[in-house]
């Protein structure tokens, strides 16, 4: 047997052997999670249009951003949002608040090679693609609109 | 001075004997199945250090201090430290070492590198260059998640066929005499490759290295798994040794009651870490502790101690190379 | 009320839900989730796509990250109107400025105050 054939069969072998529980709970924590993020996300929105009736939706929806991502930036902070993340994955992964947490977390990580070549080095090694990929998307859509 | 058999096998004549050992764990590891076994249990994983490689650092250092202690040898005494880690360019062995002023030799083994300084140590005694010598290795979870990983604080989930590396470190202190306990033989291991790229799936990846090692071990000391008390692997993990006992069936050699893995075995089952420990420190702490203590009390005459470790690099598995495995072996035996 | 809230758990939780699929069917890190889904989010706002959506779950659609990505494309479009060439360079990260700066300096801020800790589980 060749040692493609042997690699192939062998990997072949070892996906039929992973283990594939606990898939079917964790989809429901993601759901919950993410959707009660947003909820707090809906409640910090309406707050601020009571308090401020004269905001408009846009600026309230920026300011409701920031305040998520404060609190999620804050609770990386303090050492729990990786444990809401254990439990929910992409539920806490993919709100604004998992940005966040990406950007957050390696800052802190390396704070200890240095604040400049550490911390702000490293801050974006997670969350850097998100917004090179975010900026060159952006711009692809707007050269097509410009030719609309 | 021994002789090999066959082209990876030592047998050792003049074999070096197990004076003293010591294992060092983190919390986690403390709350384990071998929870009574070890010598010391840090309640704080920084030991008291700012930054996690220096607790590695020193993690190694405690062990090698207090395993000279154990075996009543001083530092001075000493002819050579045999070390190894995980981290780039093994920083925190060699910083280890620095502080000791001792013959120093730094290894990079992976996961296997307690098996490799057993056997390098050992043949050293054998060939009567060096009469004690001391073999040495730790991993910490922080240092080895941060640079093989992601962040701590990052909310992701570890996949299900992903384990858990073990804080901790064990030392092992041979000398030409001295004690019941010695290494008889060992083998050396090939680097071995099945084609597993799954970063996550190291036990998958280093099964097929422990299969080649164990295999020719058997046929190199015309023994069969039967005639050992103990065969204990690195730390394949749950799932790893499950496809080795799938591979050495496949190859006619079947393991039984009396295999076992030592990333499988250190966390008990409630503790949520998938498929087990991992990393240099596993095997240290699991042979230094409980393994040791077994073979003192006689319950394990001859023990087959086979280290197993996935030699990839961040980058290489990043450019999309495929996972080398290797394994080293050690036959532990207790004389009358 | 309670209405909206429903649709913002539904709609928020849903987005949640198929980047938790991904994650168990292929594997993928975080971060590839989090680009793929910006990636969407822009995509579906270009074709107009994104914004009923938007109006029916309101911070549901919002607080996810295609609503950033979608932010970024909106941005774009809007001041591709409003200043021609210029605006396509302008346009996305302008739109998405307060998110990121505000990323960026309570990142700073909380990685000075605190340190990493040991995963317990």
């Amino acid at each position: 047997m060749n040692k493609v054939e042997r690699n192939k069969k062998y990997n072949e072998y070892v996906n039929s052997k992973k283990p594939k529980t606990r898939n079917f709970p964790t989809l429901i924590y993601a759901y919950i999670v993410g959707g009660v993020i947003c909820m707090i996300g809906q409640g910090v929105n309406d707050t601020l249009m009571y308090v401020f009736p004269t905001m408009s939706i846009e600026s309230a929806n920026t300011w409701m951003l920031i305040i998520l991502i404060f609190l999620a930036s804050f609770l990386t902070g303090i050492g729990v949002y990786d444990r809401i993340g254990v439990f929910a994955g992409g539920g806490s992964i993919v709100p604004i608040t998992g940005f966040s947490n990406s950007i957050t977390s390696p800052a802190m990580e390396f704070k200890k090679e240095g604040v400049i070549f550490g911390l702000c080095v490293k801050m974006f090694s997670v969350a850097g693609p998100v917004i090179v990929n975010g900026v060159a998307i952006s711009i692809i859509v707007g050269i097509v609109y410009l030719f609309l | 001075m021994g002789k090999r058999l066959g082209k990876q096998t030592i047998m050792f004549s003049n074999s070096a004997k197990i004076i003293g050992n010591y294992s060092i764990v983190g919390e986690k590891e403390g709350n384990g199945t071998f929870r009574e076994y070890y010598d010391y249990v840090l309640k704080n994983d920084t030991f008291g250090e700012k930054t996690y490689e220096s607790a590695e650092r020193k993690l190694i250092e405690h062990s090698i201090a207090n395993a000279l202690d154990n075996a009543g040898v001083k530092s001075k005494d000493l002819d050579l430290l045999i070390c190894g880690d995980l981290l780039n360019q093994i920083i925190s062995s060699s910083f280890a070492a620095r502080d000791f002023d001792l013959t120093f030799l730094g290894l990079y083994g992976a996961c296997s590198t307690m098996a490799e300084a057993l056997a390098v140590g050992a043949t050293f005694i054998d060939g009567g260059y060096f009469n004690t010598i001391a073999c040495a290795t730790g991993s910490h979870f922080s240092t080895v998640e941060r640079q093989y990983r992601f962040p701590l604080e990052l909310g992701n989930q570890r996949p299900p066929v992903s384990q858990w590396t073990v804080t901790g470190a064990g030392c092992t202190v041979l000398s030409d005499k001295g004690s019941k306990k010695e290494i008889v033989n060992a083998t050396f291991g090939k680097v071995t490759d099945f084609g597993i790229n799954d970063v996550n799936n190291m036990g998958a990846a280093m099964a097929p290295a422990a299969m080649s090692t164990l295999i020719t071990h058997f046929e190199d000391t015309h023994t069969t798994p039967d005639d050992y008390d103990l065969i204990v692997t690195g730390d394949l993990g749950k799932l790893g040794s499950e496809i080795l006992l799938d591979l050495m069936e496949h190859k006619g050699y079947k393991l039984k009651d009396n295999y076992n893995d030592c990333g499988q075995m250190i966390y008990s089952n409630d503790q949520k870490v998938y498929q087990g420990g991992s990393g240099c420190g596993c095997s240290a702490v699991v042979l230094n502790s409980y393994i040791m203590q077994k073979i003192d009390e006689g319950v394990y005459k001859r023990v087959l101690f086979a280290a197993t470790g996935a030699l990839l690099s961040t980058l290489s598995s990043q450019q999309g190379n495929t996972i080398p495995g290797i394994c080293h072996a050690v036959e532990i035996r207790k004389g009358d | 009320m309670l209405i909206t809230y429903l649709k913002v758990f539904l709609v928020g939780g849903f987005i949640c839900f198929l980047g938790q699929l991904l994650i168990i069917k292929t594997n993928l890190t975080s971060a590839r989730i989090l680009v793929l889904f910006v990636s969407i989010g822009a995509i579906l706002e270009a074709f107009g796509l994104y914004d009923p959506i938007v109006n029916f779950a309101s911070a549901g659609a919002t607080v996810p990250i295609t609503g950033f990505g979608r932010s970024l494309a909106r941005g774009a479009i809007e001041a591709v109107k409003d200043k021609g060439v210029l605006g396509v360079f302008t346009g996305g990260l302008t739109a998405t400025a307060g998110g990121i700066a505000a990323a960026v300096i309570f990142a700073y801020l909380f990685a000075l105050l605190f340190s990493s800790k040991t995963k317990k589980y």
